[in-house]
């Protein structure tokens, strides 16, 4: 479905910027893109980063496959490795912790005035950005490729109907998220 | 109980329905950084920036994912306006109560972070937006898998940066 509108790729940057900014506008209201509440994630004092996330996850799941099995969209998941994944997810944590920000809500936090995710965040980003694409073809020899995973999709991993993964789940996140609420957290 | 966290979530999941549809892409910002650095990169070196094989898979320029990037800046800058909440800040109140509102401190801590966010967000291939939400809304094992270690090792670092277990 719109193919022709894939290919006006002036008009995909436009529609890029738009989406950004209902997302941006989305991040701030939910409160993820303060230091004080991605922090609170990861000390565990406060959940908001974990329900902004999982019920856009539920949300987008459910109308993704929908659309999917219409033929009107495609998948796009990106293959990976425990030398890609893992490691790289690692250093992604300790970023995580010692920034306060990730690079979706540092653009967020700088958009309200953060300064300290405009001169530490978003510089450090892009250092560390151009250090990985210096390092790239080093990493990509000896780190990268190493125990690639062998399958795409949890549901091409079991060869089963996503919907017998996605109902299951859908379940698993409501109650995770009532319990969380049941004890005020 | 406070429904914005659910509701802006639920939001987000709709503009991933939009992404998918309309522009054939999932919502992702960490590459839009690694095309920037390239940029910057391409001012003082020029076109040899161009012949690195990593931003031959990703060039210095801007496209679909930059523009989100910069649509986030200025609909988190229009929300906080509309909604309040814009405030310049040096440094954050959770920071500032632990270590101090010392902002040479906090800036070099950040920079830090960000250097480390920016080096794993491109060697895990995504980040909280890119393998947080729209790659585990795919179902996506290397996205699910990312986002575990990516909690599990911020809440680690977390836990020995704010002294929390001694």
């Amino acid at each position: 479905m719109f193919e022709h509108l894939h290919e006006n790729n002036r008009l995909q940057l436009l529609i890029g910027f738009l989406i950004g900014c209902c997302f941006g506008g989305l991040l701030s209201i939910s409160g993820v893109t303060e230091y004080n509440v991605i922090l609170g994630q990861l000390l565990l004092t406060d959940f908001t980063v974990i329900k902004v996330m999982l019920a856009a996850v539920v949300v987008g799941m459910i109308g993704i496959y929908a659309m999917k099995e219409r033929g009107m969209v495609e998948l796009h998941p990106k293959p990976g490795s425990i030398g890609t994944t893992v490691i790289g997810g690692i250093i992604f944590g300790m970023g995580f912790a010692i920034l306060g920000y990730c690079p979706g809500t540092v653009a967020g936090a700088v958009g309200h005035g953060s300064l300290d995710a405009l001169f530490g965040g978003v510089t450090g980003i892009l250092i560390g950005a151009g250090i990985f694409a210096a390092a790239y073809p080093t990493l990509n020899e000896k780190i990268l490729s190493k125990g690639p995973f062998h399958s795409m999709t949890i549901p091409d991993y079991l060869r089963i109907n996503p919907w017998y993964i996605i109902i299951p789940l859908c379940i698993l996140i409501g109650g995770f998220l009532t319990g969380l609420e049941y004890f005020g957290l | 109980m406070d429904w914005t966290p659910y509701l802006a979530g639920a939001g987000i999941g709709i503009l991933s329905w939009i992404a998918f549809l309309l522009s054939n892409k999932p919502l992702g910002c960490s590459t839009a950084f690694t095309r920037t650095s390239g940029m910057i990169e391409r001012i003082f070196r020029g076109k040899k920036t161009d012949e690195k094989p990593y931003y031959q898979k990703f060039a210095p320029v801007v496209d679909w994912e930059w523009m989100l990037v910069a649509g986030v800046f200025l609909g988190a800058f229009a929300a906080s306006l509309l909604v309040g909440g814009f405030a310049f800040e040096w440094v954050p109140t959770l920071f500032g109560e632990t270590f101090g509102y010392d902002t040479g401190l906090r800036l070099a801590v950040a920079l830090v972070g960000g250097i480390l966010m920016g080096l794993g967000s491109r060697w895990a291939g995504g980040c909280t937006s890119g393998h947080g939400i729209s790659g585990t809304l795919q179902l996506a094992i290397s996205s699910w898998i990312a986002v575990v270690v990516f909690f599990v090792s911020g809440i680690v670092t977390a836990f020995l940066l704010y002294g929390v277990l001694w």
